[in-house]
């Protein structure tokens, strides 16, 4: 399979980025092109220009500032899972990253892609949800910073501006909180049927606030808002475990395919939830 | 003002210890420049589309899906093919313990495997038979069934690990 034609520009700073992005009207960005490669081979895009993010300092690696955990949009899979920093602050990002696909698909792709690219059954956009992560980003107008309940707004839709770049994700450390991700993959595709991100801060055995997200089930990954309300400042007991993990879907337009139909995903989303938070209480 | 489109790029890339600087176009996917332009044909292309892993290689040491990844992403990288593994008369452990377990076939997916193999067993030789599956699951095998490929993997990583110990 032959690409099409396109210009190649591998820019080595953020503001030479920016520059080649606007002078070539039509440009997406490159990061691990795990999906946009492909996409391109399909002939489902075929962009003019591409813009290479692989050389630009500015995007990548992994720190503490001030209270907040910085992961560059350049980061990999691979190493989102195995980052001590990552594992400490925000070990449900970590979860999830090492669920990603296969150990090549990890070895390329990136967070920033992961989170641009917004497909509604990825792994990533549930764990960035439920951390009340910040997508930072940047264009010739300047900076800003998304939260990541503002960003994701249909399959493959995001609030990201064509010209808008990702540099980084920062997520905020706001004390101990457990968390947990877990995934019930499709057999073939890898990708979640139903991921279900969850992170409880407790104050003794009550849970002080909750933040439960989903992904798979319905166009795009959400925060189960009932949930998170049936769980706050309440004991964790098992009757308001199965109430709170049965409301996860409620609000949503819950997506049925041939590998699983709205009702089953609305099932699966429930009792994988009550395992997410029974493993929560348990664990500490 | 911008250069056309499809402008070439400069790459220095060294391939199984030979290093190189070519002019190349963006188009070209890594898996064309091994197969058409290196004719190292080891490297197989099955799917074409991310799938199936039988075109992985190594670059600087990670397991890489050669399809889905153009050669001018890739500068100053090292890439690792399976012709460079070893040879018929001198087989690299992993080789050897793929012809002891009978974990081949046809052999079409063979060179990926080996290669995603050599990265798994680069970063633990003794990896559980669940994590040889998972370190395993971008390739895809129509004839084996697998079991005789997690055998082979875990024999190559005792041979790997003897071999270290010796030398
Ligand atoms: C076989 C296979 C299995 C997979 N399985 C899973 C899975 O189980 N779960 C899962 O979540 N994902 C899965 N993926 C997708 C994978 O996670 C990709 O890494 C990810 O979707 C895209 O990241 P990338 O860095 O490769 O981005 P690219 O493919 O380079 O880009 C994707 C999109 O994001 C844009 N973009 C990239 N970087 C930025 C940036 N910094 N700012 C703004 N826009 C940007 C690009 O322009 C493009 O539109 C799989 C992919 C493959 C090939
Ligand atoms: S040929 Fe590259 S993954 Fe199948
Ligand atoms: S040996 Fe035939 S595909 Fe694996």
């Amino acid at each position: 399979m032959t690409l099409g034609t396109f210009r190649y520009e591998r820019p080595s700073s953020l503001d030479e980025a920016i520059r080649q992005a606007v002078e070539a009207p039509g440009a997406r960005w490159l990061a691990g092109g795990m999906s946009l490669l492909p996409l391109m081979k399909m002939e489902l895009a075929a962009p003019p220009a591409l813009v290479d993010l692989a050389g630009v300092e500015d995007l990548v690696g992994v720190r503490e500032r001030d209270d907040v955990l910085w992961v560059g949009a350049m980061t990999r899979h691979a190493e989102l899972a195995l980052h001590p920093l990552v594992a400490r602050h925000a070990s449900l990002l970590a979860a999830a990253a090492s669920q990603v696909g296969d150990p090549q698909v990890r070895n390329r792709g990136t967070i920033g892609g992961s989170l641009a690219h917004a497909d509604p059954a990825a792994d990533l956009p549930a764990a960035v949800l439920a951390l009340d992560a910040t997508i930072q980003v940047a264009s010739p107008r300047g900076r800003r910073g998304i939260p990541a309940g503002g960003f994701f707004l249909g399959p493959l839709m995001t609030a990201l501006e064509p010209d808008e770049v990702i540099v980084a994700v920062t997520v905020p450390q706001r004390g101990a909180r457990r968390q947990a991700y877990r995934k019930r993959p499709h057999p073939a595709s890898g990708y979640a049927v139903v991921g279900i991100a969850a992170s409880l801060r407790w104050e003794g055995d009550r849970v002080a606030s909750a933040a439960v997200a989903v992904t798979g089930v319905a166009d795009h990954a959400f925060r189960a808002q009932r949930t998170e309300a049936l769980l706050t400042g309440e004991v964790l007991t098992d009757a308001l475990l199965v109430e709170a993990s049965g409301v996860v879907t409620d609000g949503q337009e819950v997506w049925g395919d041939l590998y699983a139909s709205a009702e089953y995903r609305r099932h699966l989303a429930g009792v994988t939830t009550r395992q997410v938070l029974e493993h929560l209480r348990a664990d500490g | 003002m911008m250069d056309p489109s499809n402008n070439h790029h400069a790459v220095t890339l060294t391939v199984n210890g030979q290093t190189r600087t070519e002019s190349l176009p963006p188009n070209l996917l890594l898996s064309e420049y091994l197969r058409d332009h290196l004719r190292l044909t080891g490297t197989h292309v099955g799917c074409d589309t991310s799938q199936c892993g039988a075109c992985t290689v190594l670059v600087d040491g990670a397991a890489v899906k050669s399809c889905t990844v153009l050669v001018v992403q890739l500068p100053g990288t090292t890439i690792e093919t399976v012709e460079g593994l070893g040879r018929p008369d001198q087989l690299h452990p992993v080789q050897e313990a793929f012809r002891e377990a009978h974990a081949l076939q046809c052999g079409f997916c063979t060179p990926g495997v080996l290669m995603t193999a050599v990265a798994l067993l680069n970063g633990d030789p003794h990896p559980t038979d669940a994590e040889i599956r998972r370190g395993l699951d971008g390739i895809i095998c129509r004839c084996t069934g697998y079991e005789n490929i997690v055998a082979a993997v875990t024999r190559a990583g005792n041979g790997m690990a003897a071999a270290q110990e010796v030398g």
